[in-house]
C-alpha cells in the first residue's frame, strides 16, 4: 500500500499514520499520568479550585485532543514520514549531538565542543585538515573568551580544565 | 501631546551612544539569525537572553527587539536569492522573488522586499505609538477576571484561526499550559507533576524549550532536506534602489492593504505567516494581471513582505499593553522582561515610562537601521549561505547547548534541550504548531493565576466570569473566535486561491 501518485519511484520510509497514532498514544499517556497526578493531590473544589484544579481541566483537554489527533490519523491516507535515506541523514546529526551532551557530562562543554566539532566535520563534511585543526581549536577557545572572560558566565567544566587550573 | 512629548523622550533614551551600538549589533546578529538555518527569530532571542541579564533592561530590550527586526529582514534574502525560506513568513515572498532572482532582477527583489518590510513595520510601529498606550490604559481597570478573560481569548484566537487541524493546536496549547504547571505551585505552596523527579521541581523553563523545539529541530529538519544552496548571485547598488524605490508608489494600494493586513493579524494572534499568505493572496486577488504572479511579478515580493512584517511589529503592541505576547518571538522577549523585573501589561506604561517609550523609539530607529545595513551587506550574508553546513551545524548546535545552560546554569537543561529538540522535530513534521505551545508555556502561569484570584474573590462562584459587561464580551467573543468555523472556511477559500505550490511549504520554519 505503499504506491505512491507521483511519478518519481516512491521511496521506502516510516510510515507518517503510525507515527501519528504513536505521538497520539503518548500523549494520551501523557494526559492521563497528569489526571492520575491532579487526583491524587485534589483536582475538586474546596471553597476554591484546589491546585489540581487547572491541571486536571487541561489533562482531559489534551486527553480529548489526542483522541481526536488519533481518530483523524486513522482515517487519514498514509505517507511517509521520513524515507529511509532521510532518517540516515538526521541519524548522522543526531547521533554525535547525543555523544556531544552525554560528553558535556563528563568532560566538560570545551573539550567536549572541540571533539564535537572534530567528528561532525570529518565524518560529514570534506575539509583539509588543517581547517579542521583551526575550527577544533578555535570554536572552543571563542567560546571561552565571550562567556567566561567578558560574561563572567561559568560553563560546565571537566577534568582538562581543571589540570589547567580553573 | 502627551504621548508624543514621552516618544521625543524615548529617543533621547534610544539614542545614546550604546543603545546605538546594541542597535547595529542587534541588526547584523538578527540577519545572520534569520538568514542561517536552526536560528530563527525566537530561538536566536533566546539564546541571547541570559547574556543580557546583566545589561540594563532598555538597553538589553533594544539589543533583543533589533535581532528581531533583523531576523525579520533576513529571512528575505534566503527567500529571494536560495529559494529557501528562512523563516516560516518569508515562503509567500519566495513564490516571485525567486522568479525575479532567477530573470536577473535579484537586486530589485531584495530592494522591494527591504522596502516593503520597511513600510509594514514603520505601520506597525506607528500603531503601536497610538494605540498601545489606550490600550495600556483601558487595561488599567482589568481586574483578574478581565485578565483571564483576555488570555482566554487569546488562546480561542490561535485555536479558531490556526490552519492545523484544530485537534493539534488544542493539544499543542494543552502541552505548553501542563509545562508551565510542574514544579512549584506558587497559590498553594506544593509541587505538581514532579512524579518525584527532583530535576523537575524548577519546573520547565521556557526558553530551554524554545532552543530545542525551534533550535535542534531546525537543523535536524535541515540535514533532512540535503541542503542544495543554488543561490543566485546579487549585487545591490545604488541606481537600482533608486530605480526600485520610484516605482513603488505605482503600488501604494498594495502597500496599505498589507499593511493593514499584517497590523490586524498581529495584534490578533493570527500572526506573521498567516498574514504574508493572506497579503499575497490580497494582491493577486485584486491585481489587474494575476497571471504574472508567480512569475517574478514585484508586487508578490512587496505584498507578503510588507503583511509579515506589520504583523510581525504589531505583534508587540498586545505584549507592551496587556502582556500578552501576539507570536512566539513576542513571547520570548515578554519572558525576558519577567526576569528583569518588570512586569508586562499596563502598569508597564505608568511605573516605567521611559522604558516603554524608549522601546517604542527604538523600533523606529531600529527599522531605519536595519533597512540601511541589510541593503549595503547583502552580499555579505549571501556569503554566509555558502559556508558548508558541516561547519555551521555544529557550531549552531554548540551555541544552541551554551544557550540552554546558561539559563539556569543547569546540565539538565542541556538534555531536555536535546528532548525538546526530538519533540519539535516530530511536531513540526506531523504539523503539530509550536507557537501555541511556547505561548501557553509562557503565559500558564499567570492565566492560571488570573483564573484562581478571580474565582478566590468569587468565593467559587464562576459567574465572575460573566459579572459586568467587559467581561462578558471577552469571553463572548472568546467563545465566539473558538467555533470561528464557517468564517474560517471562507478564509480558506482565499488563501487556497494563492498558489498550488503552497501546500509544500507550509510547515513552520522559524
Amino acid at each position: 500500500m505503499m504506491a505512491d501518485a507521483s511519478d518519481t519511484a516512491p521511496e521506502a520510509g516510516l510510515s507518517r499514520r503510525v507515527v501519528e497514532i504513536l505521538v497520539a498514544l503518548i500523549l494520551m499517556g501523557l494526559a492521563a499520568m497528569v489526571l492520575w497526578d491532579s487526583y491524587e493531590r485534589g483536582a475538586g473544589w474546596d471553597g476554591g479550585p484546589q491546585n489540581g484544579f487547572f491541571p486536571a481541566r487541561v489533562g482531559w483537554i489534551l486527553l480529548i485532543a489526542a483522541v481526536a489527533a488519533l481518530v483523524s490519523a486513522l482515517r487519514r491516507e498514509d505517507s511517509v514520514f521520513v524515507t529511509y535515506g532521510q532518517l540516515r541523514m538526521v541519524a548522522s546529526v543526531f547521533l554525535p549531538l547525543l555523544l556531544y551532551v552525554t560528553g558535556i557530562e563528563f568532560l566538560g562543554l570545551y573539550v567536549a565542543s572541540a571533539l564535537f566539532m572534530a567528528l561532525f566535520m570529518i565524518m560529514l563534511g570534506d575539509f583539509r585538515w588543517w581547517q579542521t585543526l583551526l575550527a577544533v581549536v578555535a570554536v572552543p577557545l571563542i567560546a571561552f573568551w565571550v562567556f567566561e572572560v567578558q560574561f563572567r558566565l561559568s560553563l560546565p567544566k571537566g577534568p582538562v580544565e581543571a589540570m589547567l587550573g580553573y | 501631546m502627551d504621548d508624543l512629548h514621552q516618544l521625543l523622550l524615548g529617543f533621547q533614551v534610544a539614542l545614546s551612544w550604546t543603545n546605538v551600538m546594541f542597535m547595529v549589533v542587534g541588526v547584523l546578529l538578527g540577519i545572520v539569525v534569520g538568514v542561517l538555518p536552526g536560528l530563527g527569530g525566537p530561538n536566536g532571542v533566546a539564546i541571547l537572553l541570559p547574556l543580557t541579564f546583566g545589561m540594563d533592561p532598555t538597553s538589553a530590550i533594544i539589543l533583543l527587539s533589533s535581532i528581531y527586526w533583523g531576523a525579520l529582514f533576513g529571512g528575505a534574502i534566503t527567500s529571494i536569492l536560495f529559494n529557501i525560506p528562512g523563516e516560516a513568513w518569508s515562503v509567500a515572498t519566495t513564490f516571485d522573488g525567486y522568479p525575479m532572482a532567477q530573470q536577473g532582477r535579484a537586486g530589485e527583489a531584495l530592494t522591494a522586499a527591504f522596502t516593503a518590510s520597511f513600510i509594514g513595520a514603520l505601520a506597525g510601529v506607528v500603531l503601536i505609538t497610538f494605540v498601545a498606550p489606550l490600550v495600556a490604559k483601558f487595561a488599567l481597570r482589568f481586574g483578574p477576571a478581565e485578565f483571564f478573560g483576555v488570555f482566554f481569548l487569546t488562546f480561542c484566537s490561535f485555536i479558531g484561526m490556526g490552519k492545523e487541524n484544530k485537534a493539534k493546536i488544542v493539544a499543542s496549547l494543552a502541552i505548553g499550559f501542563l509545562l508551565a504547571a510542574v514544579g512549584l505551585d506558587t497559590i498553594s505552596g506544593d509541587l505538581r507533576l514532579t512524579f518525584g523527579v527532583s530535576e523537575l521541581i524548577k519546573g520547565f523553563d521556557f526558553l530551554v524549550v524554545v532552543i530545542g523545539l525551534f533550535g535542534v529541530s531546525e537543523i535536524l529538519l535541515t540535514i533532512e532536506e540535503g541542503l542544495h544552496f543554488k543561490g543566485k548571485k546579487a549585487a545591490i547598488d545604488l541606481k537600482v534602489v533608486l530605480r526600485t524605490w520610484a516605482s513603488l508608489p505605482r503600488y501604494w494600494a498594495t502597500l496599505i492593504r498589507s499593511s493593514v493586513v499584517g497590523m490586524w493579524m498581529g495584534v490578533t494572534p493570527g500572526g506573521a505567516i498567516a498574514a504574508s499568505f493572506m497579503g499575497y493572496g490580497l494582491a493577486k486577488r485584486f491585481s489587474r494581471t494575476p497571471e504574472n504572479f508567480g512569475r517574478g511579478e514585484m508586487e508578490g515580493v512587496l505584498a507578503p513582505e510588507t503583511a509579515a512584517h506589520a504583523a510581525g511589529t504589531s505583534a508587540l503592541l498586545p505584549m507592551l499593553a496587556l502582556g500578552i505576547p501576539g507570536s512566539a518571538t513576542a513571547a520570548v522577549l515578554l519572558g525576558g522582561l519577567m526576569i528583569w523585573g518588570l512586569q508586562p501589561g499596563p502598569l508597564l506604561f505608568v511605573e516605567k515610562k521611559e522604558f516603554v517609550w524608549g522601546l517604542i523609539a527604538s523600533m523606529y530607529l531600529g527599522n531605519v537601521a536595519g533597512l540601511l545595513i541589510v541593503l549595503a551587506t547583502v552580499p555579505v550574508f549571501a556569503a554566509i549561505m555558502r559556508i558548508p553546513f558541516a561547519l555551521v551545524a555544529p557550531i549552531i548546535l554548540i551555541v544552541c547547548a551554551i544557550g540552554a545552560y546558561t539559563v539556569e546554569s543547569s546540565r539538565f537543561d542541556i538534555w531536555l534541550m536535546l528532548v525538546f529538540g526530538v519533540i519539535g522535530y516530530v511536531f513540526k513534521k506531523l504539523d503539530y504548531p509550536l507557537a501555541p505551545l511556547v505561548l501557553a508555556l509562557v503565559l500558564g502561569d499567570r492565566a492560571e493565576d488570573a483564573f484562581r484570584q478571580a474565582l478566590l474573590g468569587s468565593g467559587g462562584d464562576l459567574s465572575v466570569f460573566f459579572s459586568n459587561g467587559l467581561v462578558s464580551t471577552l469571553m463572548v467573543v472568546g467563545l465566539l473566535l473558538l467555533f470561528w468555523g464557517p468564517l474560517s472556511a471562507g478564509r480558506r477559500l482565499v488563501m487556497g486561491r494563492i498558489t498550488p505550490t503552497q501546500s509544500a511549504p507550509t510547515s513552520p520554519r522559524g
